[in-house]
């Protein structure tokens, strides 16, 4: 076999294990999501949905867990939206280029790296302590409204940055104020792109664990939050919980909880690449 | 007054970029106060050397070490498997795959890293430990090698989809000469493109290497809870992260040096994230600007 | 090399002997017909020069000849392309042997972020070829042949972007040298080169034809009638004539060919 021969094999061998590779992690998802489905599936009903917590697996459900990670949602949407809007709109329309701008971008940078985990740390001390919020509904959506705005930001400027620029022109030709051209031009045009940016961004929070259980959010919680001041649990810690206790029956309790949390990422999931196609095509 | 309506409303957005600086400032100050607390109690000699970590015990030992190979042995494991496969990823998808399988794929692929990693822990505890003890009969049921390669599948995407834009972003007229040569893909791919495209790829590594320390959820539930400085896979071991989820649930006194020790642990954390993010945010403004 | 390869088989006695030829040759981008049937046949060791206005398929008709539009989509081909009698569009061809044989030059230079001694020696690494002597016999030989030798003998690990434009064609050209092809495509190789380059790659083609056959796509009208033997006028996908370049600068048999080239349009 000669070397030109030997090099298309190789070629031939590499397409094999690429397609391999690519499919690999896919179909350990499906695996996974079948096996999740096997377990889980049968213990989901309307009283899984809305028992409270308990120290019976069979009797236990997550309506705690679920009203808690509703509640979080919502006020970390509240907290993070105009704050990552309001940032992303400075640095992309206002900020001069210069030295403070370049900090400012470096910095957003790192805390995208920053682990989740040290947010709690932060929203430990800063929220729960120093401000006496305890660990309650409030202090968790802080910490993860924290976590998720440099998401928001980049986000946000993308899309910002997508709208064309004969659009801006034409704005501050008939005599529109900055302002003016942003709000009145620049955010309706992006509108669908900043969308799926916090889409994307809430549906990693509702995923969140670590920083929660840092700032001391409970695994048992009797009773679904009624004020952002109240104790509260939610979803993953719930189902880390479960499955950190020995009994076969919580298993099953997990699997099924899993199958919850999975359909609200996904179904969140899907409806950002769902605006995000049809931004695009507007744009176009 | 128009200018006046402008001028406030400008303030008010430089006030919320603002907020990530304190946000910064905060994440330093506090692990830094706490930290600082910590080592007035704990030398920092013995912390940087003393191979045990027992804070919670009666002999109290405060060696970061054990925590740190922990950490460094699970995330080690997963780069050794996310690395190569997500590598072959992107250049498959970059050089070989049709243009539509290109357009389903990489979303497909992005769900991988949507999935909340609790959920991870529960697939590496349930599934792919009892799945690898069938023929690692040795293996503990809390081990790094489960964790690892559970946590190598999350980061896949980390480095299949930015190492394909940057594979995606070397001039075609590179590919044209290859190919005019007599090159195979291969050949292409290896010899013309990841060169070409190395400071991205580099990146999209590093990254991942980041995302592996910080991960905290499946090394939680599926690595275990026990401090120990080795680098077996098989046995249970303690990562920094684990560690602070491993206090935090449990009752420690605000203020007590048990409740310190997680601001250490995570202050080590945090350098080691902050070093890799900064060289990573280096190398990527560098790579702007060979293209611009 | 074995007569049973399943590339173009080269004796070596004609090695200096290549013909190229198409038979009723039509190419389709999707629905658009962009070569709508062209017969033709090129001389071995002459230059052959491709005229014609912008988007007339000149470019795309000289890399059918490497296969170089496999790589577009939508690329479809009717009829045959051969060279020395053989259809290189056959189902048992094999490409990349194709390419060694038949080295193309592109417009823009494109040299690897690589040394200079990389570049040249690339075509020959990817045939498994890394005998030190012999890689630098060779780069050397093909450095000289395109008179950089001189130029960068000293600099031969230095990074090839750092070459000026002239000296980056004139590498990509040694670099093709280097794996022996007998047939060299040229894609409008001095489009993006100052006038003294130009001049340097036009002298460099003129001592190459002893030794291969090269077809040169030209935009440059004046180009063509200085380097080229034959010339081929082409337009919206037609070849409208190909003749003696001497007689068809000077006496075209058709009346578009004298508009285009006493400069009525294009």
């Amino acid at each position: 076999m000669n070397n030109i021969r030997k090099n298309r094999l190789k070629d031939q061998i590499f397409r094999g294990w690429g397609i391999a590779c690519t499919l690999l992690g896919l179909v350990l998802l499906a695996i996974f999501i079948g096996s999740i489905l096997i377990d889980g599936l049968q213990r989901i009903d309307w009283d899984f949905i809305t028992s409270l917590p308990s120290r019976n697996a069979e009797n236990a459900g997550i309506y705690t867990a679920l009203m808690g990670s509703i509640w979080i949602l919502v006020l970390t949407t509240i907290i993070s939206l105009p704050l990552g809007i309001a940032a992303a709109i400075y640095l992309e329309e206002y900020s001069k280029k210069n030295r403070f701008s370049s900090i400012l971008e470096v910095n957003i940078s790192n805390l995208a790296g920053v682990p989740s985990i040290i947010y709690g740390l932060l929203g430990l001390e800063i929220f729960v302590r120093i401000l006496e919020m305890g660990a309650s509904v409030l202090a968790g959506s802080f910490t993860l409204a924290l976590l998720i705005l440099p998401i928001v930001i980049v986000s946000t400027r993308e899309s910002i940055k997508a709208v064309p620029k004969s659009i801006r022109d034409a704005s501050y030709a008939l005599g529109a104020s900055k302002w003016q051209t942003v709000s009145m031009q620049l955010l309706p045009a992006s509108f669908g792109g900043i969308l799926t940016g916090v889409i994307l961004a809430l549906s990693r929070a509702v995923g969140e664990t670590a920083p929660l259980i840092v700032i001391g959010a409970l695994a048992y919680v009797p009773f679904a939050p009624s004020s952002p001041m109240d104790e509260f649990t939610v979803m993953p810690i719930q189902i880390f919980n479960w499955i950190s206790r020995p009994q076969a029956g919580f298993e099953v309790n997990a699997a099924a909880a899993i199958i919850m949390l999975l359909l609200i990422t996904f179904i969140m999931n899907g409806i950002a690449v769902y605006f995000r196609n049809k931004w695009q095509k507007k744009l176009k | 007054m128009r200018k006046f309506k402008e001028a406030i409303i400008e303030k008010s957005l430089l006030a919320s970029a603002l907020v990530t600086i304190l946000v910064t400032l905060g994440i330093i100050l506090v692990l830094s106060f706490e930290a600082v607390n910590f080592f007035r109690e704990v030398p920092i000699i013995d912390f940087l050397t003393d191979t045990q970590w027992t804070p919670l015990f009666s002999d109290k030992h405060f060696g970061i070490l054990p925590l740190l190979s922990g950490t460094l042995l699970t995330s080690f494991i997963a780069i050794a498997f996310a690395v190569p496969v997500g590598l072959s990823i992107s250049i498959y998808i970059s050089e070989y795959a049709p243009k539509s399988f290109r357009r389903t794929i990489k979303p497909a692929l992005e769900l991988l890293a949507a999935v909340p990693t609790v959920v991870y822990g529960f697939f590496a505890l349930t599934v792919v430990t009892p799945f690898l003890q069938t023929f690692i009969p040795g293996l503990s049921g809390f081990n790094s090698l489960s964790a690892g390669l559970v946590m190598g599948i999350m980061i896949i995407p980390f480095v299949s989809s930015l190492s394909e834009d940057a594979l995606h972003a070397v001039p075609n007229s590179l590919r044209e000469a290859a190919y005019g040569m007599g090159s195979t893909k291969l050949q292409n791919s290896f010899r013309v493109l990841v060169p070409a495209a190395s400071s991205g790829i580099i990146v999209s590594i590093i990254l991942a290497i980041s995302r592996a320390i910080g991960e905290t959820m499946i090394v939680a539930i599926a690595a275990g809870q026990q401090p120990r400085l080795t680098f077996d896979p098989t046995v249970p071991v303690e990562t920094i992260t684990t560690y602070i989820v491993q206090v935090s649930l449990g009752d420690v006194q605000h203020g007590s040096l048990e409740y310190r020790t997680i601001f250490a642990a995570g202050i080590t954390l945090f350098i080691f994230t902050f070093l890799l993010n900064t060289i990573s945010y280096r190398i990527r403004k560098k790579f702007q600007e060979k293209y611009e | 090399m074995s007569k049973k390869e399943k590339g173009i088989v080269i004796d070596k006695s004609i090695k200096r002997k290549h013909k190229l030829e198409t038979k009723g040759v039509k190419v389709f981008y999707d629905d658009f017909m962009a070569i709508k049937g062209i017969d033709m046949t090129i001389k071995a060791n002459k230059v052959t020069a491709f005229i014609g206005p912008s988007g007339c398929g000149k470019s795309t008709f000289l890399r059918l000849f490497n296969r170089m539009n496999d790589y577009v989509d939508g690329f479809r081909l009717e009829g045959e392309v051969r060279i020395d009698g053989e259809n290189i569009y056959k189902k048992k061809i094999n490409v990349e042997q194709l390419r060694k044989q038949v080295g193309m030059v592109f417009q823009k230079p494109n040299p690897f972020p690589k040394s200079i001694f990389e570049n040249v020696a690339y075509g020959l690494r990817i045939q498994g070829i890394n005998d030190k002597r012999y890689l630098s016999e060779k780069v050397e030989d093909s450095l000289k042949q395109v008179a950089l030798w001189d130029e960068v003998k000293d600099d031969l690990n230095k990074s090839a972007i750092a070459l000026s434009g002239g000296q980056q064609q004139r590498l990509c050209i040694a670099r093709t040298l280097a794996v022996e092809p007998s047939i060299i495509l040229m894609d409008e190789p001095t489009s993006a080169l100052d006038p003294l380059s130009t001049a340097k790659i036009e002298e460099l083609i003129y001592e190459l034809k002893e030794k291969y056959s090269i077809v040169i796509v030209t935009h440059n009208m004046q180009q063509a009638g200085r380097i080229s033997d034959y010339t081929a006028f082409f337009y919206l996908g037609e070849l409208i004539e190909y003749d003696r370049t001497k007689k068809l600068f000077t006496n075209p048999e058709k009346q578009q060919t004298e508009n285009y080239i006493t400069g009525r349009f294009g």
